[in-house]
């Protein structure tokens, strides 16, 4: 049995790599597939509020890695998926409590459960917790919002997943890179204000997977601890499908990366 | 552009400097990347070294460490000025 492990990861915190764990992988669940979803954020969890199951958390990662529960016992099963799961991480234990030899025995472990993909939630920067979320990764999903630090962050990210993952130190070609860029606003961006995708891409050197305009639903979705991918009437929502539909091989043009087009109000009054 | 668009104040737009300021900087952070962190220590007292006989600046000389297949090599350049060398060689 074989999983697909997507890391998502970024370097610089806050630019939406847990609202993107969370909506990746609930699409990837409403597509059909066997999905985990596991927080390596130890001390700080987090995924369990977006995803919506803070409450019914009562084993976690740390314990499965620590041999203290199962595997089946700390995965939550999701509400509104049956084929979707979520792995915690701990809020208590420090970040020395993952190990190498610990994660792959988890993942092996999902991989023998049948689950086709895994998604793991990386932590901000790009210490012990950060290395071991991307190091068995087949995929990567770098997280980046059009902003300088966030930018340069994301090369350094890239340049890691390109050396310091097991893909890399076996030889086993190379991690499938994808760009995606979160907290667009078309409308700065053709201000001059904001950096472009295309700009994005042409610094970085990589085209994206995907664009997240920038969304109040984010929040709204947040708020109420449902994956905004499941706000269908939202643009957010709607760039999140098309982004895991490309994931999935599917072909899908841009959307939402213009300025859209005002009304006769909007034109008098601006807005 | 509405009645309360022309109100407000636009900002500069400043997409483009940080286009290039990132264009810089990732280029040459790229150009270091995986060598190790002695690198830079290594370029500064070389410098000092060569001072002692040759004036020249930290532009002057160049390091880099290539990977071939297996083995490392660590590529040193310094650019001579042109007139005479030589600040005094040290006493020592």
């Amino acid at each position: 049995m074989t999983a697909e492990i997507i890391v998502v990861t970024s370097g610089k915190g806050g630019v939406g790599k847990t609202t993107t764990s969370a909506s990746l992988a609930t699409g990837l669940a409403i597509a059909g597939k066997k999905v985990a979803v596991i927080d390596f954020d130890v001390g700080l969890r987090n995924l369990d509020l977006i995803m919506g199951c803070e409450r019914r958390v009562v084993y976690d990662f740390v314990n499965v890695v620590q041999g203290e529960a199962t595997l089946k016992q700390a995965l939550i099963k999701d509400k509104r998926h049956e084929n979707l799961y979520v792995l915690a991480a701990s809020q208590t234990r420090d970040k020395d409590a993952l190990t190498q030899e610990g994660v792959e025995k988890v993942l092996d472990g999902l991989a023998a459960e049948g689950f086709d993909y895994i998604v793991c939630d990386s932590p901000a920067g790009i210490e012990k917790g950060a290395h071991l979320a991307m190091y068995f990764a087949d995929h990567a999903m770098v997280v980046v919002n059009p902003e300088v630090s966030s930018v340069r962050d994301s090369d350094r990210i890239l340049g890691l997943l390109a050396s310091k993952t097991r893909r890399a130190e076996r030889g086993d070609g190379a991690i499938k890179q994808h760009l995606l860029l979160t907290r667009y606003n078309p409308v700065r961006v053709a201000a001059g204000e904001m950096l472009s995708v295309k700009d994005v891409e042409e610094i970085l050197g990589i085209s994206v997977v995907g664009v997240i305009p920038e969304s109040e639903n984010v929040l709204a979705a947040s708020n109420s601890g449902t994956p905004v991918i499941l706000t269908p009437d939202s643009h957010a929502g709607q760039a999140y499908s098309d982004t895991v539909a490309r994931v999935l091989g599917e072909e899908r043009p841009l959307r939402f990366i213009d300025v859209p087009k005002k009304g006769f109000l909007q034109r008098v009054f601006g807005g | 552009m509405g009645i309360l668009d022309f109100l407000k104040r636009k900002p500069e737009p400043t997409a483009t400097v940080a286009k290039e300021r990132l264009r810089i900087i990732v280029a040459q952070e790229r150009s270091t990347r995986g060598a190790p962190d002695y690198l830079p220590l290594l370029r500064n007292e070389l410098l000092e070294v060569i001072k002692k006989y040759v004036h020249v600046d930290l532009e002057a000389i160049s390091i880099n460490l290539e990977r071939d297949s297996g083995h490392e090599i660590l590529e040193l350049s310094v650019a001579l000025p042109d007139g005479k060398p030589v600040a005094k060689p040290a006493a020592g």
